[in-house]
């Protein structure tokens, strides 16, 4: 077969069909891969919720916190255990990471006192900043948060005052960690007068999954 | 006869015009994803499925599209394989995507994907487009796998995160951009050597 001339006919009816073509294929991927996607989020976030908390408990109930100066809420999960409370996940965020946001899920017991972590978003540098990942639940030095209390303890990097060991060569992205922390304390805080596990703040309807 | 001309053009890819190592081609991309090991292969994979799709349908297509605008024909085919790459990752490896996903449309203006098809699906046939594809799409692979790998090693120690020596006594300077660089131009100076030798 000859190639086709590049006549104004030609090429627009080429370019236009081949563009149409491609815009249907993408179409039907788009709503093929709908579903999964947000399947896949959700699951990881459940997951995240769940990391973070003590075993078997239930989430009952969640709260949208907003700080003052904050661009975003932050999103405080219930956990119960029976009737009991026994703590909450804060899924929390910092906008100062070394390139862009940051979003953690940080778990705290009834007293405050974190849990456990989880990163659910970051972009930092491989292999320096990425190592939030595991770095501050690592026993070793002042580097892990697990058990620190944000009414009790300083969490901010030792080189500005605080008691956490900042990543070596990731101070930044240690600080944006921290933050979103403090943050995360806050917010639960905020939830929890006095820190009794008695909620202040009305619960949106119960929300489990 | 036949069969063995598409061998040929396969292993041309991956040693003989390797597109990092002889070529250099699609450098940004090679330096920017490959700090480590696994990151590197999963992105010459993506790469070598769109490069290998993209030369197969263009050499299809080849003769209905009109000269003056066989660029933008092009891109628009690549475009689309590279968006249905990344929701087909994110859907369900998206644990790759998550490491990965920042680079993945990167891979349009990828030169090698577009350099291809107008060097070489544009003028040969869809057989030998795919073969082209295939080894274009894994000399990629093997470079940036080996990139990846040298970086990863002498950065923190570990090889596809098996750790080989203690992290301590990784240099960080290789996980970083720098290391990127001197890594690069190490393999290449031994990749030309190692070929002349050979010949």
């Amino acid at each position: 077969m000859a190639k086709l001339e590049s006549t104004f006919r030609n090429m627009v009816l080429v370019l236009t069909s081949i563009t149409l073509v491609a815009a249907v294929a993408l179409g039907s991927v788009y709503n093929l891969t709908k579903e999964p996607i947000e399947a896949s989020k959700r699951a990881k976030q459940e997951n995240a919720i769940m990391e973070v908390l003590p075993p078997d408990v239930l989430i009952k109930g969640t709260d949208t916190i907003t700080i003052e100066g904050m661009p975003e809420p932050f999103y405080v999960y219930h956990a119960y255990a029976g009737d009991e409370f026994v703590g909450a996940a804060v899924q929390t965020y910092s906008k100062n990471g070394f390139s862009g946001e940051i979003k953690i899920m940080v778990g705290f017991d009834a007293k405050g006192s974190i849990i456990n972590y989880s990163v659910l978003e970051q972009k930092e540098t491989p292999g320096l900043g990425t190592k939030m990942v595991d770095w501050f639940k690592t026993e070793k030095g002042n580097q892990d948060i697990r058990g620190l209390n944000g009414s009790k303890n300083n969490l901010n990097v030792t080189k500005n005052g605080g008691e956490v060991d900042a990543i070596t060569a990731a101070t930044i992205s240690s600080n944006a960690f921290l933050e979103a922390v403090r943050y995360a304390y806050s917010a639960y805080s905020q939830n929890y007068d006095g820190l009794t596990g008695a909620t202040s703040v009305e619960n949106e309807v119960a929300q489990t999954n | 006869m036949a069969a063995n001309s598409n061998l040929k053009t396969l292993f041309n890819g991956i040693i003989k015009e390797n597109p990092i190592f002889v070529i250099m081609l699609g450098m940004c991309p090679t330096l920017g994803t490959t700090s480590s090991a696994i990151n590197g292969l999963g992105m010459g994979l993506a790469t070598t499925f769109v490069l290998l799709s993209s030369n197969v349908v263009i050499s299809m297509l080849k003769n209905i599209i009109p000269d003056n605008v066989r660029i933008p024909a092009f891109v628009v085919v690549i475009a689309a394989f590279v968006t249905l790459v990344e929701m087909v990752m994110q859907a369900y490896v998206p644990a790759l995507y998550e490491s990965l996903g920042l680079f993945i449309p990167l891979i349009v203006v990828n030169c090698i994907v577009l350099g291809r098809a107008e060097a070489f699906a544009a003028k040969n046939t869809v057989v030998k487009s795919f073969f082209d594809g295939l080894g274009m799409g894994l000399g990629f692979t093997l470079a940036l796998t080996l990139l990846g790998t040298t970086r990863e090693l002498l950065g923190t120690g570990k090889v596809f995160s098996m750790t080989v020596f203690p992290e301590n006594y990784g240099m960080l300077l290789f996980v970083l951009a720098p290391g990127a660089f001197i890594a690069l131009a190490y393999l290449i100076a031994i990749f030309n050597k190692l070929k002349t030798t050979k010949n």
